[in-house]
């Protein structure tokens, strides 16, 4: 046997163990690249029209920034969450309302309830871009100095708050 | 490197440009970034929402008078290696980058060299003209 | 009852190629006749009952039955008939379905054409074929069951997704499947090859005409996909390098390399390592193709519906078939020397080089479709390779293959000298250097003159080749057989689609805009104006409307109506693009958002010459299925076999 031969098996072995591989990732999840980096810069009016937020507003506190809008089917499954932190002392909630109306986001918030300290407007997703956001909701802890620490996909399911994002949120207190 | 500059202009577009070169530099930037919301599809191509946003961004960025290369940076910072359509060249891409140029100089190399390592057929004998017609003549026939 | 009927005939399929793939190896191994005959029964019964359960499955789906959970996921009662059928196999279940069905089609091909084969090969060969048919057919029994029922029945389907209900896109599969599936028989006797140890041109000469067959259909359904794609997708590509264009791809790019091989060792006895190697590289990458498509485990347009325990099952089944057939090969290679030598300047030589480049092409589309997986196993990387990675590095290799594609059949069989054929290579020199000059003065681009002239290159090459082969006399090219016009065709035809391609992508423009009613966009001498938007509800969408009337020079020429509709039911946004097609320029239009007020986007574009692209790959498919004629190519019969 002649070692040569061996070549497209070894190969063909090398691409099943690759695929193999494969098939435990989700092609469609992105890890974030902005782990500790600071939160990047912004101005953009907030949901009333009142003023223009930037990033200093996200100083001091731990910050749960959220990316939401009225047309997203799968925020109002994680809104009761979010309704649960809104008088919780240690954080300040940041929703951000993408690509929408402030009519219709407006009557969202009524409908479903406001937990937001603050709500950034960005109807041409100006920030959403800067952040590297691909859907709703996506939420990003951002911590005292303004630097993001960590960034969820996806609904926040009570387990995710109990076990991921509460425990974060107290330990950069 | 100019090479590939060259054949990146074969597919590039329009060569009777009908648009302005900032317009010309955001369609070729914009080929080369992904949609992240589609199923491959640069965010030149695509009609989804957050694919229109991005086109923005980057004839906003150039219209601030950014470099091609900056413009490019920018989305890539915030969205990571996932977005370029052309993946960037770093330690991890040497491999896709020249494996294919490094398979057709082996093959080529294997090629030519082959017949000068070996025995060159020995029947290259000299036939005589009618037994030389008539092998040709077999040789043809049989393909 | 018909669904249960269907149900059962596949597990007795099952059954059958269960035994199919037993019992004639034994028998082959020890020489009973009645044992390889069992073979012979066997495929023709699988072919049968599996050929009912798919009859059954399209009953179902033109009775509208909506109690069998594929009907009512996938139709709907007011479809039309065509995309009733088409539906059958335009989702998972169907689609494999199809699949296993062509797979014991081309298996009971073999004891019908395959008389005069060697018994034992032929028995193998059958024994191979059933094997990873029964594969399949587990795969379908245990994960992928197309007569599921569904309890309470629904009033009415679910309707296809509106993007598949297209005559292009209903031929597709049925072409592309007969295509990949075909390459399942050099798989086979090529397995069956190595375990007898010998592999020869009579062994190669009954192949053939299958390989030629698979090659043309996988031909015919690419182009197919490709040209549904241009005039559907809205946007004016026509090939997208995404990662399901790419594994139909690469088993035509090893088929064509079989193809070439086979050729060559049917009539030269040469070439026997690389043929075996690229018929299970064909069929592998075929398996590889069905594997991603159905995993999940790529992000494209075309995938089906995510299941991790169908990429399981398929990772598998893709894994014993293909390592089986490789260990075999790491077992045999060493019996399947070259006796014949041959120079690099010779035929022979010609054609390992077209091996060998076609290889390089075919690493690197593997390369770059598969390197995200690969870098994410290795250090978690998310690195995406798009259509820009494969432009710069395919098309190189292409041009390169086209450049000795020009002279390479001008080359003698063994040995030959460039300086014998000095004279034909610089007359197809001069012709290409002429073609380049007045497209590069008339045309203003030196990139796509140097490509136009390399298409001159090599059509004119092969005209000379024909030319030299027929002494240039009538009765020469009478006599010429049918597998010298299947030459002359396939290389014309990539001459065409290079060219096509070239015109396309250098000279074709577009443009977009926000036009109010009476605006216009200009693109060279023709001038796009928007006459008239409308809109409303039509079926089971709502849509936006726009007229466009195309002139040139102030004449008309066409008027194209472009359409952007939404499906509220499945809540999908799809663009009508308006098209004008003809053999010279493709005028092309889409309307996008907007309001009366301030305008609609509307996008234009103008591609010189690209239907040729899709004419080119028919030309090829043609050519493919004319050299099926030569009586040279035919089943050996059996006096020459016993030769």
């Amino acid at each position: 046997m002649k070692l040569r031969g061996l070549i497209p098996l070894f190969g063909f072995l090398v691409l099943v163990g690759a695929l193999a591989f494969g098939l435990t990732r989700d092609p469609r999840i992105l890890p974030s690249e902005l782990i500790e980096k600071p939160f990047p810069e912004f101005a953009l009016e907030n949901l009333e029209g009142s003023q223009i937020i930037d990033p200093k507003v996200l100083q001091g506190k731990v910050s749960l920034v959220n990316v939401f809008g009225s047309w997203c089917v799968a925020c109002t499954t994680e809104h009761p969450q979010l309704m649960a932190q809104r008088d919780n002392p240690d954080i300040q909630l940041v929703g951000i309302d993408w690509r929408d109306t402030r009519d219709a986001a407006n009557r969202w918030l009524v409908r479903h309830g406001n937990p937001y300290d603050i709500v950034i407007f960005d109807p041409n997703s100006k920030l959403i871009v800067e952040l590297g956001v691909t859907g709703a909701p996506e939420t990003f802890i951002v911590d005292r100095e303004g630097k993001i620490r960590y960034k969820h996909v996806g609904i926040i399911t009570p387990k995710d708050w109990k076990d991921t994002l509460r425990p974060l949120v107290e330990s950069l207190q | 490197m100019r090479w590939s500059l060259i054949i990146w202009f074969f597919f590039a577009g329009a060569v009777f440009a009908q648009t302005s070169p900032t317009e010309q530099r955001a369609r070729d930037i914009g080929a080369q970034l992904r949609c992240v919301v589609c199923q491959n599809q640069s965010i030149e191509e695509s009609d989804a929402q957050l694919a229109q946003d991005m086109r923005r961004v980057v004839r906003e960025e150039l219209a601030k008078g950014a470099s091609d290369e900056a413009v490019i940076e920018h989305i890539r910072e915030s969205y990571g290696d996932y977005v370029l359509l052309k993946p960037a060249v770093q330690s991890n891409t040497y491999v896709l980058w020249f494996l294919p140029a490094l398979l057709v100089l082996l093959s080529l190399g294997w090629f030519v060299f082959r017949q000068k390592r070996s025995a060159t057929p020995a029947s290259v004998e000299t036939l005589s003209a009618d037994d030389e017609t008539l092998l040709s003549k077999l040789m043809e026939d049989d393909a | 009852m018909t669904a249960e009927l269907g149900h059962m005939a596949l597990i007795l399929a099952f059954c059958v190629a269960a035994f199919q793939a037993v019992i004639p190896l034994v028998g082959a191994h020890r020489n009973s006749a009645r044992m390889m005959e069992f073979g012979d029964r066997a495929a023709v019964g699988q072919f049968l009952l599996i050929a009912f359960s798919f009859l059954a499955l399209t009953s179902v789906f033109l009775s509208s039955d909506f109690s069998v959970k594929l009907a009512a996921l996938h139709s709907h009662s007011e479809k039309p008939l065509l995309y009733k059928i088409s539906g059958v196999w335009g989702n998972h279940e169907g689609s494999i379905l199809l699949w296993v069905l062509m797979m014991a089609g081309y298996g009971a091909a073999v004891p019908i054409f395959g008389k005069s084969l060697p018994p034992r090969l032929k028995a193998r060969a059958i024994a191979i074929q059933a094997l990873v048919g029964a594969g399949f057919l587990a795969f379908i029994l245990f994960t992928s069951n197309p007569f599921e029922r569904l309890n309470p029945v629904p009033m009415d389907g679910n309707g296809l997704n509106p993007i598949l209900q297209d005559p292009g896109l209903a031929f597709h599969p049925p072409f592309l499947y007969l295509g990949y599936v075909g390459f399942s028989l050099p798989f086979s006797f090529a397995v069956a090859a190595l375990i007898e140890g010998r592999v020869d041109s009579v062994w190669a000469k009954w192949l053939r005409p299958w390989v030629l067959v698979a090659w043309s259909f996988l031909t015919i359904g690419i182009a197919l996909g490709s040209f549904w794609a241009y005039y559907e997708l809205g946007w004016g590509g026509w090939w997208m390098w995404d990662p399901v264009e790419n594994v139909s791809f690469m088993p035509w790019l090893a088929g064509t390399a079989l193809l070439h091989s086979i050729l060559v060792l049917g009539t030269r006895h040469s070439l026997a390592g690389w043929t075996v190697l690229l018929a299970i590289t064909t069929f592998a990458l075929s398996l590889i193709g069905t594997f991603v498509v159905r995993s999940g485990i790529l992000v494209s347009v075309h995938a089906f519906a995510v299941d991790p325990e169908r990429g399981v099952f398929l990772l598998l089944l893709l894994g014993i078939a293909t390592g089986g057939a490789l260990t075999l090969y790491a077992l045999r290679a060493h019996t399947l020397r070259d006796p014949v030598p041959f120079n690099a300047t010779s035929r022979d030589g010609a054609l390992v080089l077209n091996n060998l480049l076609l290889t390089a092409a075919l690493a690197t589309v593997f390369l770059g479709t598969f390197y995200p997986i690969f870098i994410d196993a290795l250090d978690g990387s998310k690195i995406s390779v798009g259509a820009p990675y494969f432009e710069l590095t395919f098309t190189p290799i292409m041009c390169l293959l086209i450049l000795f594609m020009g002279i390479g059949p001008m080359f003698k069989w063994r040995a030959d000298t460039i300086k014998r054929l000095r004279v034909p290579i610089m007359l197809t020199l001069k012709v290409a250097a002429l073609v380049i000059i007045a497209v590069a003065l008339l045309g203003k681009s030196i990139l796509g003159a140097l490509a136009l002239g390399l298409a001159a290159w090599l059509a004119f090459g092969t005209v000379l080749a024909v030319g030299r082969k027929s002494n240039w006399s009538r009765a020469g090219v009478r006599a010429q057989p049918a597998s010298t016009w299947g030459f002359a065709g396939a290389h014309i035809g990539v001459a065409i689609f290079t060219a096509a391609v070239t015109s396309m992508s250098v000279w074709g423009a577009t443009d977009i805009g926000t036009l109010k009613v009476g605006d216009s966009l200009s693109l060279g001498k023709y001038t796009y104006t928007l006459e008239d938007v409308g809109g409303g509800q039509r079926d089971n969408y709502n849509f936006l409307a726009g007229d466009i009337s195309v002139t040139k020079n102030g004449r008309d020429v066409t008027t194209l109506s472009t359409e952007r509709r939404f499906y509220p039911v499945r809540n999908q946004l799809t663009t009508e693009a308006g098209l004008h097609l003809s053999f010279g320029q493709t005028l092309f239009a889409s309307i996008g958002e907007g309001d009366p007020e301030g305008g609609f986007v509307v996008q234009v574009y103008r591609h010189p010459f690209v239907v040729w692209i899709w004419l080119g790959a028919l030309l090829m498919a043609l050519s493919g299925f004319v050299a099926l004629a030569d009586r040279r190519l035919r089943l050996p019969s059996s006096k020459e076999v016993a030769e």
